[in-house]
């Protein structure tokens, strides 16, 4: 077994202060994922809709965040607009804002999908049975989009959460950045404890999307 | 399964030998082709009318016409004294009166089968869930499916998802009960069950509209055959008329396409 320089979490507060930068990611992943589902559902419907305008609005909008690396995003927020505004933004706040505008066009294309994967067949035979617009859409269409959403919508939800490892590039401190510092600080004193602390951040990451991944394979098996 | 089916089943209360459906000069087009031309029908309360022709001469169309899945372009399709129209605000109570049966027999596939079959009494017409619980149970009995009550579409077989889409139909209390040939995605062993099902419902005096390339059963169930091509209603006639002496040439060569002459014995003889 080789050193793996893990006796560094147990000095003074360094596991406390992994867990917090865990909670940091997690706190601005799951803000993201609130607005982002949504969001993303309301316009994934409205791009079903005809209106040209509306679709072509929206269509330019998926493109340019799905081209843009989030890396860029994240510095034409933080940096970018700070300077041309001139507002105080916080790195937090950036973040928060370029994962809810990647996770709204991401769901929504997902959404979209879902819905135009319905048969029109399905539309018709609940107007031949005399159900409403309305009706069709809450007994039969949604139903049947929100089984289908679910798979897609956990791996966007895991991958932003995995994701939001970029924003220590903005300054904030997450889980990656304190194992960075706590790496850096006791690089004489344990210089193997990159390798150790490395893979406790490995599976703090685990562990954190693990449960929602559970979670999808039960409700997937029980709207079988 | 043939016998006193569904009997007891409500929903008949317009008196016989009225017009229960009427269209007057009714036309659709899609853009620019001519799909019904001045289609003129009257059917009354009781009748079973076959509608055969060959595919793409707008027997569907027809069917979805009449229950207001597609606009029409000129002419009048009235369901006793009121106007079918897509466009009008009573089309969902004029819908319930119309029962439709598809050919892909569009059950929704993320409800069990007695919850397909209550979903639009409960929802639509408001009636207490025990009662209709009740007479759908009766309903799938009859047709062979009670135990089946309790599955999931993707359960069954086709000719059984096609007996639930029956069921499901008759729950609402239809006048008029439009079959989209629904025979056509089904095993051939399937095709008996279903068809089954329809001669039995034809046995206790509904009225029916009927698309089908099952001339055998068209000839056994229909008390009036028309035939369509082009979108004009060529032939309108009893079943023995039609299928025996045709009066046009298109209906004839319609006809030969489903007999087949003995090649076998002519083989022999030139040999």
């Amino acid at each position: 077994m080789p050193d793996l320089g893990l006796e560094v979490l147990l000095k003074g507060q360094n596991m406390e202060r992994l867990l917090i930068g865990l909670l940091a990611a997690l706190k601005i992943s799951l803000v993201s994922v609130a607005v982002s589902l949504p969001l993303g559902i309301l316009l994934g419907t409205l791009m079903t809709w005809k209106n040209p305008f509306i679709k072509a609005v929206l269509r330019v909008y998926l493109e340019i965040i799905r081209i843009m690396p989030q890396m860029v995003l994240l510095f034409l927020v933080f940096f970018g607009t700070t300077r041309a505004f001139g507002w105080d933004l916080s790195g937090e706040s950036a973040s928060v804002i370029v994962f809810s505008l990647w996770g709204t066009a991401e769901m929504s294309d997902l959404v979209r999908g879902a819905l135009i994967s319905i048969p029109l067949h399905q539309y018709e035979s609940g107007e031949a049975l005399g159900l409403s617009k309305v009706q069709i859409y809450r007994y039969i269409v949604v139903p049947q989009t929100l089984r289908r959403l679910i798979p897609l919508s956990i791996n966007l939800i895991t991958r932003m959460i995995k994701t939001t490892s970029l924003v220590l590039m903005i300054g904030v401190v997450e889980i990656l950045k304190v194992a960075q510092q706590i790496i850096e600080a006791n690089r004489t004193a344990s210089p193997n404890a990159a390798f150790g602390i490395y893979l406790v951040v490995f599976l703090l990451y685990f562990f954190a999307c693990w449960p929602i991944s559970v979670a999808a394979r039960y409700l997937e098996k029980r709207w079988r | 399964m043939a016998g006193p089916l569904l009997q007891d089943v409500p929903g008949q209360d317009i008196a016989c030998g009225q017009a229960l459906l009427t269209m007057e000069h009714v036309t659709k087009r899609f853009e620019e082709s001519l799909i019904l031309d001045d289609i003129s029908l009257t059917i009354q309360k009781g009748e079973v009318i076959v509608l055969v022709g060959s595919s793409g001469c707008g027997k569907s169309t027809m069917l979805r016409c009449i229950n207001a899945l597609e606009p029409i372009q000129g002419g009048i399709i009235r369901l006793g004294e009121e106007q079918i129209d897509p466009k009008s605000r009573g089309l969902t109570s004029i819908r319930q009166k119309i029962g439709m049966v598809f050919q892909s027999y569009e059950l929704f596939p993320h409800m069990t089968v007695l919850d397909n079959i209550l979903l639009a009494p409960m929802k639509v017409q408001k009636r207490k869930k025990a009662d209709i619980t009740e007479e759908a149970v009766i309903l799938l009995e009859r047709v062979g499916l009670k135990e089946k009550a309790g599955c999931f579409p993707r359960q069954l077989s086709g000719g059984q998802k096609q007996r639930v889409a029956i069921v499901r139909a008759l729950c609402m209390h239809p006048e008029l009960m439009l079959f989209d040939e629904v025979t056509a995605a089904l095993d051939p062993e399937m095709v008996r069950e279903v068809l089954d099902v329809i001669l039995a419902l034809a046995a206790q005096g509904r009225t029916m509209l009927i698309v089908t390339h099952e001339m055998q059963f068209a000839r056994a169930v229909a008390d009036r055959v028309l035939f369509l091509d082009k979108g004009k209603i060529i032939e309108n006639a009893p079943p023995e008329e039609f299928f025996e002496n045709p009066k046009t040439e298109r209906a004839k060569q319609f006809l030969n396409t489903f007999s087949f002459e003995t090649v076998k014995g002519k083989d022999k003889q030139g040999k």
